[in-house]
């Protein structure tokens, strides 16, 4: 997908265009392999620390109240990062957390921004905002790097160019930067480095976002493996943090907890290679941090909810998602992928914009497995679609609420049943004579053979074989 | 290899424990009982052979998961209800489907958390639960002398907890070679209404299913979730080139005889 267009416009199933959840594209095998790889390596890592699965429900707990007290922890933690002279912005949309970013660039005459990853600001898709506003936005995590050199949308939320291999990016640095090809993984990362250096040392403010915010304390904390977040932070004058405001955690005393089961459920590490504790700005320079709401209240009206909220970006889900292997991240139309994204876009972009992605999904539970905090993503996917068929969304449809009347009617006894499945089975031994197999049959036949209708029923067999026992 | 991340299996209710010559209610999900009959003629062969007292309420119908799965669960509640209706007198309810039971034992309290319905739903038990963890029977002296692969169905192995009692009861039977598939913790596609919905990836994921089991040199396909196998034994048929593997739901291993 092409990142001109913004995230809602390229969404091709919020257009009604189901192609890229339909039908997965063949060119995403690397990722699939890549998916299972991390997901089995990253599971056997997590399994062989005793007492993980302790961790994954300590984290819950502790997410759990963080989401049910957010506004008493928000002021806490605005209180305590204000005392240090950093300035706290709430944003109540998206629209609104870019106007505060585009008035700091200006106030602060900024040509060029560098940027740590963060997928807070893919939901404000600040790079076109910045863009548009004359000012140059550099993405520096080297995923993110690669993606916006080939003006493309992360496909994964912890790999961004997972779909890349080290041959399509000589090619692309080639292209873009005129360096001389190269497949080589140390001679890439050695032009990015190349090329990034210089922008950190021009660029008047730095943007990332936030791994975890920390209410007792007052501390952004930023974790990362390329050294780019801790450039694009400490090198600038100017540094805005954006966070969601479900990144904050109450107390400081959990972060190593947090740290641990992010590392080893996102990348198989036991930690990542630098994790920054930032709590206020150095001397001479500014620290903002705009706390970003985007939907995210919203799902507070609905308790069944809530853990959607407690999702620490992991992408674990993603790695051990069938269907996310399949069809890769830009089929899920926003910025969040995966069967997290199939739980938390119908929330943050609205049931009646993103009703279908719950059930783009086989309710495999794979992905309710792995998470770290574990929030049960496959019993969210199914609330979602109960909610989904109830609200004004694409799924709520009255022709097929009809048909579920009906099966439901069909059901409501033992005649009823035999009468229906009289009817199925005729319509399955009949289907081999149709010419053209139309909606949900089609759908069946299309790579599948039917199943041969058999003489007798189960139920017909045992009351004959009652029968002949002399039971009834 | 079972996972090394246990999910939450259900609660179900074992207590008081079962008793010799009880009456034990069988539950055959609506498309095994018209599409293959012989996977519970098979069960009720097996567990008559344990001196299990069988019973079939004939008003049973269908379990409700169809439209709960597409979200319609105002109208899976009435055949919920007919279903917890017909079952309640009978203190063991043994289904030959992971994903029906998990339809009874997790998913009935999220449509119908009343005390009628978690009663029931709590009594359902998938069938080789039933046979390993309350009969304590592992050996139901089956003679198998092919080459098979053994695919969980993903409800019944993570929403149940169900996977070493299969593999289990697989292990004794006489002549059987088991076939490792790669893979194996991958889902199939079938998902219910998915394999319409979004045929697509549906049968993306049904191929990579199907390469794995050639992969695996197996013969035959085994199953405790005849659903998922409607799926793969669909797709395995249409392609010429694995027409000759054939699938079988457990219960018609463990009730073969040389």
């Amino acid at each position: 997908m092409s990142d001109h267009a913004s995230h809602l416009d390229g969404a091709a199933f919020l257009k009604n265009e189901n192609r890229g959840l339909y039908e997965p594209s063949p060119r995403f095998e690397n990722l699939a392999n890549a998916c299972d790889y991390s997901s089995k390596n990253n599971m056997a890592i997590a399994a062989a620390v005793p007492g993980f699965q302790d961790w994954r429900e300590a984290a819950h707990q502790i997410k759990k109240y963080s989401i049910a007290n957010l506004d008493k922890l928000l002021v806490q933690f605005e209180s305590q990062m204000k005392a240090r002279g950093v300035e706290v912005l709430f944003a109540e949309d998206a629209a609104a957390a870019n106007r505060m970013v585009l008035d700091i660039a200006r106030q602060h005459n900024v040509q060029s921004v560098v940027k740590g990853k963060s997928m807070v600001t893919e939901e404000m898709e600040l790079n076109h905002v910045l863009e548009d506003a004359g000012i140059r936005p550099i993405e520096t995590d080297l995923g993110e790097y690669i993606v916006q050199l080939a003006r493309q949308r992360p496909i994964h939320l912890v790999t961004p160019a997972l779909h890349f291999s080290a041959a399509e990016v000589g090619k692309l640095f080639q292209e873009k930067l005129g360096e001389p090809y190269s497949a080589e993984h140390a001679a890439l990362t050695a032009i990015a480095r190349k090329h990034l250096r210089a922008e950190y040392l021009a660029a008047g403010m730095g943007v990332s976002g936030c791994n975890f915010a920390v209410a007792d304390s007052g501390t952004v904390v930023i974790i990362e493996n390329e050294g780019n977040a801790g450039l694009s932070t400490a090198t600038p004058p100017v540094h805005v943090v954006t966070v969601g405001i479900e990144k904050l955690i109450p107390r400081i005393d959990y972060l190593p907890l947090f740290l641990n089961l992010l590392a080893r459920s996102g990348t198989g590490q036991k930690l990542t290679t630098y994790t920054h504790l930032i709590h206020g700005p150095a001397a001479g320079k500014k620290l903002y941090v705009i706390f970003l709401d985007n939907g995210r209240t919203k799902v507070l009206q609905d308790p069944q909810a809530w853990q959607s909220l407690f999702c620490i970006r992991c992408g674990a889900c993603l790695n051990a998602c069938p269907v996310y292997r399949r069809v890769g991240g830009w089929s899920y139309g926003w910025v969040y992928p995966g069967p997290i994204g199939s739980v938390l876009t119908p929330h943050l972009v609205g049931i009646d914009k993103a009703g279908k992605l719950p059930f783009a999904s086989s309710l495999c539970g794979a992905c309710g497995e792995v998470c770290p905090v574990k929030i049960d993503i496959p019993h969210q996917l199914v609330h979602l679609r109960y909610r989904a068929v109830n609200e004004p969304s694409p799924m709520n449809s009255p022709l097929e609420r009809l048909t579920w009347r009906l099966w439901a009617w069909a059901m409501g006894g033992p005649r009823r049943y035999g009468l229906a499945m009289w009817a199925v089975r005729l319509g399955v031994r009949m289907a081999k004579f149709l010419p053209w197999h139309p909606g949900k049959l089609g759908a069946w036949t299309r790579g599948r053979n039917l199943p041969r209708v058999p003489s007798h029923s189960f139920r017909s067999w045992w009351q004959k074989r009652n029968s002949e026992k002399g039971r009834p | 290899m079972s996972s090394p991340f246990p999910y939450k299996p259900a609660p179900r209710q074992d207590d008081p424990p079962y008793q010799q010559g009880e009456p034990v209610a069988i539950f055959i999900p609506c498309y095994m009982d018209q599409f293959y009959p012989e996977i519970g003629e098979s069960m009720v062969r097996i567990l008559e052979r344990q001196g299990v007292n069988l019973v079939f309420p004939p008003e049973q119908t269908c379990c409700g998961q169809p439209a709960f799965n597409s979200g319609y669960w105002d109208e899976s509640r009435p055949v919920i209800r007919q279903f917890c209706k017909v079952f309640a007198p009978y203190r063991w309810i043994v289904c030959p489907s992971g994903s029906c039971t998990a339809m009874c034992r997790v998913f009935f309290p999220h449509v119908d958390p009343s005390e009628e319905v978690l009663r029931v739903s709590r009594r359902v038990i998938e069938f080789s639960e039933f046979l390993v963890d309350i009969l304590g029977v592992t050996d139901t002296g089956a003679s198998f002398p092919h080459k098979v692969a053994m695919h969980i169905g993903c409800h019944g192995r993570r929403e149940l907890g169900v996977f070493d009692h299969p593999m289990k009861l697989l292990q004794s039977v006489r002549g059987l070679t088991y076939c490792e598939l790669p893979n194996m913790e991958e889902c199939c596609g079938f998902g219910g209404t998915f394999s319409v919905k979004m045929p697509g990836t549906s049968l993306a994921m049904g191929q990579s299913k199907k390469e794995n089991i050639v992969r695996s040199g197996a013969e035959y396909v085994v199953s405790g979730d005849v659903s998922c196998l409607m799926h793969i034994g669909g797709i395995l048929q249409r392609d010429p080139a694995t027409r000759h593997i054939r699938f079988l739901h457990l219960a018609e291993v463990l009730d073969s005889r040389i």
